[in-house]
């Protein structure tokens, strides 16, 4: 019997019911969105440098080191908020922090760090989001804890405060949690 | 007193929608010429408290009943009044009642202007209507009650989303609404060919000006969403791929391609059960774009948990209308035969690559949309898909869709050899060729491969869309509707392609800190902050900066941008600032304020942007006046005669 190929899209939407239902099932288990990426060794990148124009900033330097990569711009409200913490938390001296500036413009990044402060080591430059695609960026501030293997640990979304910088990521940096 | 009268028009409404689907889809089952009438006062009446329900909706919210939980949460007494009432159909609960409102107007249409078809069929038709209103009611009361009451009554409402007290905003739902609505008319003659079993010419003409019809209005909301969030949201996007948008696009794209197959269905009689199933898809799209854009079904897993209820009843609702329809495709599909043939060169063949390009984008714009939510589910995490996958991506089939309009509009339908258009072919060509590339280099000095691209594809359509046409006036003959339609309808997109591209490759824009006196340059133009007032609107403060802009030193405009602070809400949000003429935009937006007098500012020139609405504007406007076309009011005696006779001579080479 000759297979009827009317019956192709019927079986391209069940199978699209299939995927639905099974959304519907595991959204209630689901109440964090912990990013996949968790556990995984975090995407190399060479950007430009907004800090030391001309050159590339290259992702491979950081093995060795605690990282705090945080992704911002200056159309960013929320970022602004971030700032006096990103400062506090360079003071500490920690982590290396690096600031990925994501779809701004160089000069109002330039002219913010120079308002603001700067709390960044580096400042790779990402105008079009291509890197942060990689790192599955939704928005700024986005933030990833990056541990001396280079495997991505935390993930913060949305506004590092300082409750969340001394009772969660700095217990996993002094290796005291979990 | 008035939310209970809503509420209970609103089951009565439910109660028709039952009996019409039954007589409707039962009565020409048993050949029940009593059954088959008694499907009309069961429309009429649905209208009638349809109308009521939602009156009482509007109603509630004008005057300010904060006792019902949807005024309450979405509304507010300082809010101006037409606000209040765009208020009621700006929320999940609201929105559907008014779906299913827009539905009964559109079956009530159908009624009344089907006298001259075959009762049964109409019947067929107004059942399957009958059976779309009849889910989304029992989803409404079910599930997102609109007249649900607040105990104890809130003392004033909660307020508006300040992005969304908009003019563009208060029209661009219900013009979107009536076009996802306008599908299912094209979707239900789909089903009532299905449920008899034949498919013919007469069937396709009739189904054509309700499809273009509600195109129309799809391309009008998209239009104006798109015109909404670049001056509202303020930092001049215009298109996002946001999945709410994506979800607009989708049945669109779809819907384009239903138009494009229907003329080869109506004038050739070929790919029957091809758009039977544009049909059957295009709604399907429809209904998903309305549950992702109020109920969040894809935009995240986040709002599809925060009531499992509705997300079960949605995919219940789906299954059964979709998954019902598609299995009947199945069965009586087969059944529906082409005799004719035609030729590589002829138009159909070109409308069928037409329709296949135009399935691949939906078909990539649908990967898009699905990516992150199948990736997440699966658990691969949270990915996002953003311009950088859709840009390429959509290009990739439409760039030959584009190439594609013009020499389908020189292939004549069953065979043509394109020898006798060649040399049209040729010259329209060539002309686009020099025309586009010296404005693209000459005028806007674009680098990009894509710009002189998009502006040649533009020219080279609007020349070739303008042949057919003068040949025909310089012969003498009279323009009908259809061609002059389609012809408006290509330039329109050519007039989308040549802005979009120009306006992409050719725009400028700046972030600045700026004091009052400094100046900021975006060759030829100079912005200079004048000062900082404050001003006070009905709901909110407003910072608002005046900025001077120059052109070669010469005064051209002031722009005002506003930065608002709502009270209720405590939103602080950006007006932007237009200076528009043909030529080109002007945008300046305001951030935040930075001390010392200074404050950010995005200022922004963007070339021929005017040209995206024009071109938007111009595709509707062809839409309709190709439904105005006298074959389609010509098919009242047509219809009564045999349906042999219904074959007869196609007018001309309209499409």
């Amino acid at each position: 019997m000759k297979l009827n190929r009317f019956v192709i899209p019927l079986a391209v939407f069940a199978a699209l019911v299939v995927v639905f239902a099974v959304a519907l099932k595991r959204a209630p288990e689901k109440q964090f969105v912990r990013s996949a990426l968790l556990g995984k060794p975090a995407a190399e990148f060479q950007l430009p440098d907004l800090l030391k124009p001309g050159t590339n900033f290259d992702s491979r330097t950081l093995k060795g080191r605690w990282v705090l990569l945080n992704v911002w711009g200056t159309w960013c409200v929320e970022c602004r908020a971030e700032h006096a913490q990103l400062l506090a938390i360079q003071r500490e001296g920690k982590v290396a922090v690096i600031g990925l500036n994501y779809k701004d413009d160089d000069d109002a990044a330039r002219q913010w760090l120079k308002e603001l402060g700067n709390p960044f080591d580096a400042v790779p430059v990402d105008p079009e989001g291509r890197v942060a695609i990689d790192y599955g960026v939704y928005g700024a501030p986005e933030t990833f804890l990056i541990n001396p293997e280079g495997v991505i640990v935390d993930k913060v979304v949305s506004v590092i405060t300082p409750e969340i910088w001394q009772q969660r990521l700095l217990p996993i940096i002094e290796g005291k949690a979990k | 007193m008035i939310p209970e009268i809503g509420q209970f028009a609103m089951i009565l409404a439910l109660l028709l929608a039952a009996a019409q689907s039954f007589f409707g889809i039962v009565g020409p089952w048993r050949g029940q010429q009593r059954w088959m009438q008694a499907v009309y006062p069961a429309v009429a009446g649905q209208f009638v408290m349809l109308a009521l329900a939602f009156g009482c909706l509007i109603w509630s919210f004008i005057h300010n009943d904060f006792s019902v939980r949807m005024v309450a949460a979405h509304s507010n007494s300082a809010l101006p009044v037409y606000f209040r009432v765009a208020a009621a159909w700006g929320n999940h609960e609201g929105s559907l009642l008014f779906w299913v409102f827009v539905l009964s107007v559109w079956t009530l249409t159908v009624a009344a202007f089907a006298t001259s078809l075959p009762r049964p069929f109409v019947a067929r038709v107004l059942g399957v209507l009958g059976i779309i209103s009849l889910g989304f009611l029992l989803f409404s009361l079910a599930t997102s009650n609109p007249f649900e009451r607040l105990q104890p009554a809130r003392f004033d409402g909660i307020d508006l989303n300040p992005v969304l007290q908009d003019f563009g905003l208060t029209i661009h739902p219900p013009m979107l609404y009536v076009g996802y609505v306008g599908f299912s008319v094209a979707f239900a003659f789909a089903c009532a060919a299905m449920l008899e079993g034949k498919l013919d010419q007469t069937w396709a003409r009739w189904t054509r000006p309700w499809t273009t019809v509600a195109w129309m209005f799809l391309t009008v909301g998209i239009a104006l969403g798109s015109w909404w969030a670049y001056y509202e949201l303020g930092w001049g996007g215009y298109w996002a791929w946001d999945p709410v948008e994506n979800s607009i696009l989708m049945p669109w794209l779809l819907g384009t391609a239903l138009i494009h197959s229907l003329a080869v269905t109506d004038k050739r009689g070929l790919f029957k059960s091809w758009t039977l199933l544009l049909a059957i898809m295009a709604f399907s799209f429809c209904l998903l774009a309305t549950f992702m854009v109020r109920s969040g079904v894809l935009v995240s897993v986040h709002s599809f948990a925060s009531d499992p209820a509705r997300g079960i009843f949605i995919l219940a609702f789906l299954v059964l209308s979709i998954g019902g329809a598609l299995t009947l495709y199945v069965w009586r599909a087969p059944l529906l035969r082409s005799e004719a043939g035609f030729d590589l060169v002829s138009r159909e063949s070109f409308l069928l690559f037409n329709n296949i390009l135009l399935v691949v984008a939906t078909a990539v714009v649908f990967g898009g949309t699905m990516a992150p939510f199948i990736s997440d589910l699966l658990g691969f995490g949270t990915l996002s898909v953003g311009t950088p996958y859709y840009a390429p991506m959509f290009l990739l089939p439409v760039l030959p869709l584009l190439a594609l309009v013009s020499l389908g509009t020189f292939a004549r339908w069953k065979r043509g050899a394109l020898g006798e258009s060649r040399r049209r072919i040729l010259t329209t060509l060539v002309l686009a060729l020099v025309l586009g590339t010296a404005i693209s280099l000459g005028v806007y000095g674009s680098s990009a491969l894509l710009a002189p691209l998009g502006v040649v594809l533009g020219l080279w359509i609007i020349g070739s869309a303008l042949v057919d046409p003068i040949d025909r006036l310089r012969r003498g003959l009279s323009l009908a509707p259809a061609v002059l339609g389609m012809t408006l309808a290509h330039i329109g997109l050519a007039v989308l392609t040549v802005g979009i591209t120009t306006m992409e490759y050719g725009r400028q824009e700046r972030d600045v800190a700026l004091s009052p006196g400094q100046q900021v340059e975006l060759p030829p133009y100079t912005f200079r902050l004048e000062g900082i007032e404050e001003v006070e609107g009905p709901n909110y403060l407003a910072h608002q900066a005046r900025l001077a802009v120059f052109k070669n030193g010469k005064p051209e405009t002031v722009l005002l941008p506003e930065r608002r602070n709502y009270w209720v809400q405590q939103q602080a949000l950006a007006e932007a600032a237009l200076g528009i003429n043909w030529r080109r935009d002007l945008l300046a937006t305001m951030g935040e304020e930075l001390g010392n007098g200074a404050w950010s500012l995005r200022v922004q020139v963007r070339p021929l942007m005017r040209l995206l609405w024009l071109g938007a504007a111009l595709m509707a406007f062809g839409g309709f006046l190709a439904t105005l076309d006298r074959r389609y009011r010509r098919q009242r005696e047509v219809v009564t005669a045999p349906a042999s006779a219904a074959a007869a001579p196609a007018g001309g080479q309209s499409a």
